[in-house]
Order: C-alpha cells, then sequence, then structure tokens
C-alpha cells in the first residue's frame, strides 16, 4: 500500500531493496554510500528481509561475492561510491561480460587525488563503458523507484546486463524528503520471482563460466554484450512504463521540463536536475524561454532522442558533473555532441561541481542568459567551460 | 576414504584434452579432489595456469560446475557462491537436503600474493568451503615470476641468478601457519607426492561445518627445471627433506601426518633443480646452509605444536 | 573436433561453455614424443598410475589397469616414473616407433 514517508536517498535505496528482498547482498562501508547499507543490514538483522548477508572486506570481494552469487542463480545486490566502484571496477567489467544482472546503487562521489567525500559523477562516469546499465535519480523518490526498476531491467531475459542506480553524494544520499514507497506487496509483485537463466548450482548440468576466449571467440562475445545493451532500451521503456501504471510515477530514457516551447535549454543529469528547473521557471520570468532536458538513462545512451529535442532549440548547454581529461569538457556532453552531430549548432558544455562543490539556481540563470546571447548571436564562443570555479 | 580401485569406478570429473604442460601434476590435484568431492561441487578458480587451461574456449575439461572471475577473487566468488547456496536453501529454491561442496582453487600467486585478502576475509567470514592453494612457488602462468612463496636463492624471471644479486633474497611466507592463525576449522598442508594422505585432507576439509584450507605443494617443471617426468618425485623429495612436510591443524591442534625415518638434506632436494643452480655452484652468502638451519628449526616448532597438541 | 566457429548469435550467453567436459574433443595426444607402453603381465592393479595421471589417460576397468587414452596422453612419463619399481610395468617408448598401434 503506497505511504508517504521521510527518507532520505540513502534510506530511499535500502527501502527499494527491503521491498525486493533479494537473495544475497554484499556489504561494504564507504561514505557517502554507507549508510545506505547500514539501513539494509538492519532490516536483516531485525527479520525484516531474509537477505543472506556478505559483509566482505574490501569493495574487490563485495563485487566478487556478486559475481559469485549471481552466477549461482540469486537476485544479488551491492552498492559503492567512488574508490569503491574504483576498487571494483575491474569486476564490474566482469559481471557484465558474464552478463549477470546485479543491481547496484552508486551514491556518486569524487575520485580521489586529492581525496574528497563529496558529490560529483567522475565514479560511475569512469565505469560508463564498464557494460552496465547507468540510470540517474533526481530526488530521493526517483532513487526509490530506479532501484525498484532496475531488477526488471537488468534480469529481462533480452538483457541480463547488472545495472547502476545511481544517487548524488550527500545532496541526495543524506537529505531527507518525502517518499512515496508501495510497499512490499506491491514491489514483489512487479519484480516477480526471480527466474535466473543460469546457475552453478545446477550441478545435474554442470556449466563453466569465465573460460579463457583468445582470439577466436571474444569478439563475438563483446557484440553480444552490445546487442544486450541494445535491447535495454526497449525494456527500459517499458519497464518505466509498467511501473508508472502501478505508481502514478511512469518514466523514460529523460524528463523534458518545459521544453516544449523552449529556445535554450540545460541537458543534465542527477540533483542538479532540480535545481536547473527552478532556474530555467526564474528565467522564464526574465523572459528567456528556458527548458531543462533531465537525462535519467546514460547507459544505454539516448542520444538520437536527446539530438532530437534539442536540434529544436536555439542554444543548449550540457552540463558535466565529471570531466575528462585531455579531451576537454565532460563525457555528457562528448556523449551529447557526436548524435547532435551538427543538429544543434550552438551546443556548449559546462563543467560544474567537481568534488561537491554547489551549484545554485542564480548560477544556472545565468547559463540561460548566457544561451540566449549565444542563441541571438549564432556565435557559441567558448566551446568547454566550467562554472562555479575561481579562475 | 574409498580405495583406489573403488574411486576408479567413479566417472571421472575433469576429463581429458585440458592444455596443461606434459608433465605438470597439477591436473592430478584437480582430480583426485574431485574423485573425493564428487559431482555436487562448485569449483571456483583463480586466474592461473589451471584455469587457462582447463577452459580454453569452447573447450571446459569440467564436469562439474566451473566458475572463474579474476586473479585475486577465487575465494570471494566462491563465498558469493555458497551465500547464493544458503539463502536458496533456506527459501526452498533448492532442496533442503542437497548437499553441494564448494571448493575455490589458486594458484601460490593467487593465494599467498593477490588473493591473500580475499582468501582472508572467506575464511574469517566462516563460509562454509574449501580453498585448495597449489603452489608451485612462483607466477608460472605468466612465465615464472617470484611469488611470497618461492624460496630464498631461486632463481626466477623477477629474481633472476645475476652477477650481482643471485635470485630471491627473501624467504616464503608461510601461508599454511597464516590460515591456522584464523582458527578456521581445518587447515592442511600437503604434498602432491602423497596422494592418499592429500585426498584424505579433502575428504576432511569438506566434512567440516565453516571453512577449511589446504595447502598442496605442486611442482613445475617449467620454473623449477627438472625433466617432466620427476614431477611426484620433486615432492616426494621436498617433504623428505622435511622442507615441506605434511601435517594438519584440526580445531587448533596439530598433527604431522608423515615423518620421514632418514629425512635427506634440502642441498638433496635443491640439487635436482635448475632454478638452484647457481647456488649450488657457488654459495657465497650460504643460502643453502641458511636454509637447512630454517627447515630444522621449522620442523622442530612442528614437532613441540604436535606434542602440545597431544597434552592437551 | 569441430572447426566450424560460431557466430555470435549462435554462442551461448556471457562467454560460458554449456558442454561439460567437452575438452575430451581436443586431442592432446599429438603432443606426444614418448609413449607409455602397458607391460601387462608386471602389472599389479595398484593404480599409482591412474590417480596420478594429469591427463585422465590411464584407461581401468573393474579395478584393473587397462592401457591409456593414446587420444589425449601427452607422453609425459610420470606413469613410467611412478609405476613401482619393483614392477616397471611401463615403458616410454618413441612414438614413432610404435606405429603399429592406434595412434592419436
Amino acid at each position: 500500500m503506497a505511504e508517504l514517508v521521510g527518507l532520505t536517498g540513502n534510506e530511499a535505496g535500502a527501502e527499494a531493496l527491503k521491498d525486493v528482498n533479494p537473495d544475497v547482498a554484499a556489504v561494504f562501508p564507504i561514505t557517502p554510500q554507507t549508510e545506505l547499507m547500514h539501513q539494509f543490514s538492519s532490516y536483516v538483522n531485525d527479520g525484516e528481509v531474509d537477505t543472506e548477508l556478505v559483509p566482505v572486506e574490501s569493495e574487490h570481494s563485495a563485487q566478487s561475492a556478486c559475481f559469485g552469487s549471481a552466477a549461482s542463480g540469486a537476485r544479488t545486490v551491492t552498492a559503492t561510491s567512488s574508490q569503491g566502484l574504483m576498487l571494483m571496477a575491474e569486476i564490474c567489467y566482469i559481471t557484465a561480460g558474464t552478463r549477470l544482472p546485479v543491481v547496484m546503487p552508486v551514491v556518486n562521489r569524487a575520485l580521489s587525488g586529492p581525496i574528497n567525500i563529496h558529490c560529483d559523477h567522475s565514479d560511475a562516469m569512469g565505469c560508463r563503458d564498464s557494460g552496465w546499465i547507468q540510470i540517474y535519480s533526481e530526488n530521493a523518490q526517483e532513487v526509490y523507484d530506479n532501484t525498484i526498476q532496475a531488477f526488471r531491467i537488468g534480469e529481462h531475459k533480452d538483457v541480463l546486463l547488472p545495472v547502476m542506480s545511481c544517487l548524488d553524494g550527500f545532496i541526495l544520499s543524506h537529505t531527507m524528503e518525502s517518499v512515496e514507497v508501495i510497499g512490499r506487496e506491491a514491489v514483489q509483485g512487479f519484480v516477480g520471482e526471480y527466474d535466473p537463466a543460469f546457475s552453478l548450482l545446477d550441478t545435474q548440468s554442470p556449466i563453466s563460466i569465465g573460460p579463457l576466449h583468445l582470439t577466436d571467440y571474444y569478439f563475438e562475445c563483446k557484440r553480444q554484450e552490445v546487442e544486450a545493451m541494445e535491447n535495454a532500451r526497449q525494456v527500459i521503456l517499458d519497464v518505466g512504463k509498467e511501473y508508472g501504471e502501478l505508481t502514478g510515477r511512469g518514466y523514460g530514457f529523460f524528463e523534458e521540463y518545459r521544453l516544449d516551447d523552449a529556445e535554450v535549454a540545460i541537458v543534465a543529469l542527477g540533483s542538479t536536475c532540480g535545481t536547473a528547473k527552478a532556474a530555467a521557471d526564474q528565467a522564464r520570468e526574465n523572459g528567456v524561454k528556458a527548458g531543462v532536458l533531465k537525462l535519467r538513462v546514460f547507459r544505454p545512451f539516448p542520444g538520437d532522442q536527446i539530438a532530437e529535442v534539442i536540434s529544436r532549440m536555439g542554444a543548449v548547454a550540457v552540463m558535466d558533473r565529471a570531466i575528462s581529461f585531455g579531451l576537454q569538457g565532460g563525457p555528457l556532453f562528448n556523449e551529447v555532441r557526436s548524435f547532435a552531430n551538427g543538429r544543434c549548432p550552438n551546443l556548449i558544455n559546462y563543467v560544474y561541481g567537481l568534488g561537491g562543490r554547489d551549484i545554485n539556481a542564480t548560477e544556472i540563470e545565468s547559463i540561460f542568459h548566457e544561451l540566449e546571447k549565444i542563441k541571438d548571436s549564432g556565435q557559441p564562443g567558448e566551446l568547454y567551460r566550467y562554472i562555479g570555479l575561481r579562475e | 576414504m574409498p580405495s583406489l580401485k573403488q574411486m576408479s569406478a567413479n566417472p571421472e570429473l575433469l576429463a581429458p584434452g585440458h592444455r596443461a604442460c606434459a608433465g605438470c601434476a597439477a591436473p592430478a590435484i584437480l582430480r583426485q579432489a574431485l574423485h573425493v568431492s564428487g559431482p555436487d561441487t562448485v569449483v571456483g578458480f583463480a586466474t592461473g595456469c589451471m584455469e587457462v587451461s582447463t577452459t580454453i574456449y569452447p573447450y571446459t575439461a569440467w564436469k562439474v560446475p566451473y566458475v572463474h572471475c579474476a586473479f585475486e577473487n577465487s575465494a570471494s566468488t566462491i563465498a558469493g557462491a555458497e551465500a547464493a547456496y544458503q539463502v536458496l536453501k533456506r527459501r526452498g529454491r533448492i532442496p533442503a537436503d542437497k548437499k553441494i561442496n564448494f571448493i575455490a582453487f589458486g594458484g601460490d600467486g593467487g593465494t599467498y600474493d593477490i588473493g591473500f585478502q580475499a582468501l582472508s576475509g572467506a575464511m574469517e567470514r566462516g563460509h562454509d568451503m574449501l580453498y585448495i592453494c597449489y603452489d608451485n612457488n612462483a607466477y608460472m602462468n605468466t612465465g615464472i615470476q617470484r611469488s611470497s612463496a618461492t624460496p630464498r636463492g631461486a632463481s626466477t624471471n623477477t629474481s633472476p641468478a645475476g652477477r650481482a644479486v643471485p635470485g630471491k633474497q627473501q624467504d616464503r611466507k608461510d601461508l599454511t601457519a597464516c590460515m591456522v592463525a584464523h582458527n578456521i576449522p581445518y587447515v592442511a598442508q600437503a604434498s602432491v607426492s602423497n596422494h592418499m594422505d592429500f585426498m584424505r585432507k579433502v575428504e576432511k576439509a569438506l566434512a567440516v561445518e565453516g571453512p577449511s584450507f589446504i595447502n598442496i605443494l605442486q611442482p613445475c617443471h617449467r620454473g623449477w627445471r627438472y625433466k617432466p617426468e620427476d614431477s611426484i618425485k620433486l615432492a616426494q623429495l621436498a617433504v623428505d627433506s622435511l622442507y615441506w612436510p605434511i601435517f594438519e591443524v584440526e580445531n587448533g591442534k596439530w598433527k604431522i601426518n608423515y615423518k620421514p625415518k632418514e629425512p635427506i638434506p634440502v642441498a638433496d632436494w635443491f640439487k635436482e633443480q635448475g632454478r638452484f643452480r647457481h647456488i649450488l655452484k657457488d654459495d657465497p652468502e650460504g643460502v643453502i646452509e641458511w636454509h637447512q638451519e630454517q627447515t630444522d628449526r621449522r620442523w622442530k616448532e612442528l614437532l613441540q605444536r604436535e606434542a602440545a597438541s597431544q597434552e592437551d | 573436433m569441430s572447426n566450424k566457429l560460431l557466430n555470435w548469435r549462435e554462442m551461448p550467453i556471457g562467454g560460458m561453455v554449456v558442454r561439460a567436459g567437452n575438452s575430451e574433443e581436443y586431442e592432446t595426444g599429438s603432443w606426444r614424443t614418448y609413449r607409455p607402453v602397458h607391460v601387462e603381465e608386471r602389472c599389479i592393479h595398484c593404480l599409482r598410475c591412474w590417480i596420478l595421471c594429469p591427463d585422465s589417460a590411464i584407461k581401468v576397468e573393474d579395478g584393473k589397469m587397462v592401457g591409456f587414452d593414446l587420444d589425449h596422453c601427452k607422453g609425459c612419463g610420470i606413469c613410467a616414473a611412478e609405476c613401482p619399481p619393483k614392477c616397471h610395468a611401463i615403458e616410454m617408448k618413441l612414438d614413432s616407433e610404435c606405429e603399429d598401434e592406434a595412434s592419436a
């Protein structure tokens, strides 16, 4: 039964996992993810779920235990952040390549060098080609909703890929919001009984998982993975629609905020989209027809759909909370630009918020005004820009 | 434990056609373990010789479920599989009376070194699994590099017998003792030369509830440099010289499983191996003598531990 | 051994092998320089060769050693070296000189 409760992003993730009641959860602490698995561990020890908890000694072993568990036909979860994701990155590729639909909330945090515990997207972006589906949330409600949908998406027989349910560290993970939860019965009904595609525990039909592929077969294996990721597109849309029928909150690849008549727009991921929506409202009050494309699904990348929307705009800024050294700009911008392919000539990039640097509505409104100028002049000027940085 | 004659009626669970070097006895270790554990066994492997040679796609030598993930995580991968087994049994998705054995394998590189943390974690958490380290004293799969299992003085490709530095400068880590320090129910050291002893240890290890560990010496003719047919003999010499005593620690009680009547000098074992040729020719640092002292000291300690266990 | 390589649509997913023990189709007998020859009258059927063979290539029937799987025997000589000295029931001979017998 649907109920409105106050939850932080971490608690919303844990609540989703509680309602799914997965078979196995590997847990290891890292700020700012820690509390998500604190919460889930208390569900286990209070008997609210009967998940097998594997309190591993590192994130590397967390993902490895997930690998072994998922290969044994168990519905499997873990969660991590930042350095933890980097430590498990090696295994993340193997989980995807072996087609194991592990679900993992990733509480986005900057990567060390220097160490920083606050939000940016460098961690998940560093794994963008690991073969995991990546879904980003704007608020705690979406964390709950996306984490539940992740099971249906990853476990679909045409997909069988692991899924990262990404949420911004601290900004979402530690902020309490009002969240509508739908309860164990509805969630169980939605995700269904897990019917694994294969299992190590089937000793009657033994399989060998993880053999050595040489030059004659490795390439074909990767091609299968491409196909699975392509298949995920329709599955994401179907699952988002079905979830909408259940809860009244439907989901697609992205949300269009005031884009119908917009002339300038921002493309962004995660919690910044909430701020950007407020900034768009403000900009509109000041005479700029502003809108926001809030990207939800980063992998598979809905490039054609994004390009179709932004090609209607006079100028667009892509907001990156990560950076690609030596390429300039951020990964989101470079993906968007490769699909826009000239269809949106006034396309610029802002790198912002690294290491948790705050970005406010006034700053984002200034971007809309800048876009308005670019639209009028037809001169995009500097392609790669920073905002919130002391020059 | 059944006799070899009885075992020979079992189905062979490691098929031929794998690509291990001719004369590598490591596949015999796998066969022996499987003859004890039977078809209801899930095997995990660390990246290494046996992983590569038994599963070159599209072939597999395994007739039991097999999983390989990476180099350093054989223990945590099998720990995950065992966790899945526990919960699926609890939830009725596999029959409650279905017993499955979980065996993680790794070479010394994958166990003493890169997989040490994952092994320690899995043992500490108490998974019902057996970890078997086949210790061939170096990273053999990548082409003979020193590991923390390589004996002092041995020449490997990252500790070559050079003009300035004569082979490996450090002695091996006592991994078996490290595992005893985890206070798990069963730890044993074994040798491929003593197959009945090894199989009895596998049987014991699988029978205990919780984690168990066996460290089995497995000579490598490529890395140790001897004739391929001598693999079993080289292991026997290591045991007879007391360099590699075979023993078990059951719930904290130490028991030596074989006491050679007349132990041979460690040098007699070294003499059969090309990796020690340089120090046999010229040993200004006294490495051989040092090894003999260390071996004598360790054997004495082992005898004391056994005696102390019997007093309890 | 089939030489036809599967395309990506034909392969099982995730790179796994679903035909347990199919390495048997890969014949490692061609690696061999020397082959073991069983001297039956000297054999006491202790099965030491069988349990130590790395290539599962010792054939045993009703608890008795009856010969070698020459499709897979790599000719390593462990069986001959480990046969009890008092029996010496396995001899290694140059494979090329054994053309009369079935060869891998």
